[in-house]
């Protein structure tokens, strides 16, 4: 058994065209399979996060609860696609492809560890805004295929939206690329080592970059407060009014997963992803598994992503929606002129040696 | 300044931050809801729900048809006829009560001088026809029948207040 596994493992490592396919297949399975359960468990702990905060329980009937993304999973498996007799099929069904496609393809680059990445790309970054910004096309497709007001409304706002945020999101990053150098992911992790541990991170030179990279995040995926894109007291549901069953699950997905995403991105790009907080010299550095909690580690990026994903739903449980047009004088007037500031103060830190990467 | 001191106060998010620190205050606090079916809330011995008549301990009915519960009923719900029984005893022949028109205040209990029309603890009740709404003599003696532990627990512990 072990001398097959030995064989299998050697196999996959020589470069020849089908191994490299079937390791990369193995690869991404192994991201997607988690991401897709990670994703039905965020909509339970949605659901009981919103509840507590409204002094509610939320889900406790199926399985203790445990067991209602499943529930809520087969019930939409289950009913029945209704396509609108005015409705372009063609494009009402590749919308919420369109929408998925990019949101999983975006994992490639994610680094979860120092050599834990499919692809190890070093446009990474560049992909990320590639991929992110692909999503609002499943949306427009989506609102302009269903042939519905309610559902052109929604994807007229969420494009205007998406389009904005895009611009704020875009200088919060090259605020990054300014001091870390690299479009590499895995880079800017690695730049964002050193001695002190937490303080070396990002976060602390560039904070109004962080905070609006997060906010523009949550605009991004059309999220609470920014979801004028659903706005169900307005338009009933947005873009997505017209789908039901397995193409809803399928916006569903996209939009959770986006979630999680924009939670990882933030973890990597501005607190240090994989590095452990403790200072270098707080870590002991004989080999023992007793301290290999408090050492650089996937769990720490898990962790990190988690606290986003809470705020996600903390958010969504405390605001009221944004009018359309505070959406519009956020993004433009406030956003952007403060990245724009900022993104100049990095270059000045960094020209100046005050913020040197990887140290 | 005070146009200055805003706009910083809008730009840190301070009012944001105050509105999450509301929500996260929720979020540790001991919940209210019930699980219904499952669980119940407390209620009160002076509880008054579905009506009942009740017996002695001897099986003779209490009620002595005085229709002093009759006369006190504000919403007119109560239509008692009476008649002489074969041992010559005064007796309700006709005890209807229109749950439909009953308000649950429960004159009908604190007028009657025997005890005997009561409201017991019972919520959980439904009928499936319009004209079962009004029951019937025999139906509230059953009822009280069924419940006198309750009933007469109930009014024990309340005994001192009366």
């Amino acid at each position: 058994m072990m001398e097959l596994f030995t064989l299998v493992w050697s196999w996959l490592h020589t470069e020849q065209p089908l191994s490299v396919f079937v390791f990369t297949m193995i690869k991404i399975a192994l991201v997607v399979l988690p991401l897709t359960i990670a994703v039905a468990f965020y909509s339970l702990w949605e659901r009981k996060v919103i509840g507590w905060m409204q002094v509610r329980k939320g889900p406790v009937y199926v399985g203790k609860g445990w067991l209602q993304p499943f529930a809520d999973v087969f019930k939409l498996l289950f009913k029945e696609l209704v396509i609108p007799a005015k409705a372009n099929g063609f494009l009402f069904l590749l919308a919420p492809m369109l929408t998925l496609v990019p949101s999983f393809a975006a994992w490639a680059v994610i680094p979860f560890d120092a050599q834990l990445v499919i692809s190890n790309s070093n446009v990474g970054l560049l992909y990320l805004l590639a991929m992110t910004s692909m999503g609002v096309y499943g949306i427009i497709l989506a609102g302009w295929a269903s042939n519905s007001k309610y559902a052109f409304l929604g994807a007229m706002r969420s494009a205007a939206q998406v389009v904005s945020y895009e611009i704020a999101m875009g200088f919060a990053l090259v605020g990054v690329l300014i001091a870390a150098g690299s479009l590499n992911l895995s880079k800017i992790v690695l730049a964002q080592a050193g001695n002190t541990g937490v303080f070396e991170w990002f976060w602390l030179p560039l904070l109004p970059l962080f905070v609006i990279y997060f906010l523009a995040g949550v605009a991004e995926t059309n999220r609470a407060p920014f979801d004028v894109a659903e706005g169900e007291s307005e338009i009933v549901a947005g873009f997505h009014v017209e789908y039901s069953g397995s193409a809803f699950a399928l916006f569903f997905l996209a939009e959770y997963a986006n979630m999680i995403l924009i939670s990882f991105l933030a973890s990597i790009l501005f607190l240090g992803g994989w590095l452990s907080p403790f200072p270098q010299s707080f870590i002991p550095q004989d080999a023992s598994w007793l301290w290999l909690p408090i050492k650089d580690g996937w769990w720490w990026l898990l962790l990190k992503a988690n606290v986003f994903a809470f705020l996600y739903l903390w958010l969504r449980a405390t605001y009221p929606r944004y009018r359309y047009d505070q959406i519009m004088r956020l993004g433009w007037k406030v956003f952007i002129p403060i990245t724009i500031v900022w993104v100049l103060v990095a270059g000045v830190m960094v020209y100046g040696g005050w913020l040197v990467a990887g140290a | 300044m005070n146009t200055v001191i805003r706009y910083f106060k809008s730009l840190l998010l301070i009012e944001l931050i105050k509105g999450l620190g509301v929500t996260g205050k929720y979020f540790v606090k001991t919940k209210y809801t019930v699980r219904y079916p499952e669980e119940n809330i407390p209620k009160s011995n002076r509880f008054r729900g579905l009506h009942a008549l009740r017996r002695y301990a001897n099986g003779e009915e209490r009620c002595i048809a005085c229709k002093l519960c009759e006369a006190v009923c504000p919403a007119l719900a109560i239509t008692i006829d009476s008649a002489p029984r074969a041992d010559g005893s005064r007796r309700t022949t006709r005890y209807d009560i229109d749950l439909f028109k009953c308000i649950f205040c429960g004159f009908c209990e604190e007028s009657c001088p025997v005890d005997s029309i009561v409201e017991t603890h019972v919520l959980e009740y439904h009928f499936e026809h319009r004209s079962e709404s009004i029951v019937h003599k025999h139906q509230l003696l059953a009822i009280g029948d069924r419940y006198e532990a309750e009933i007469a627990a109930a009014r024990a512990q309340d005994a001192a207040f009366r």
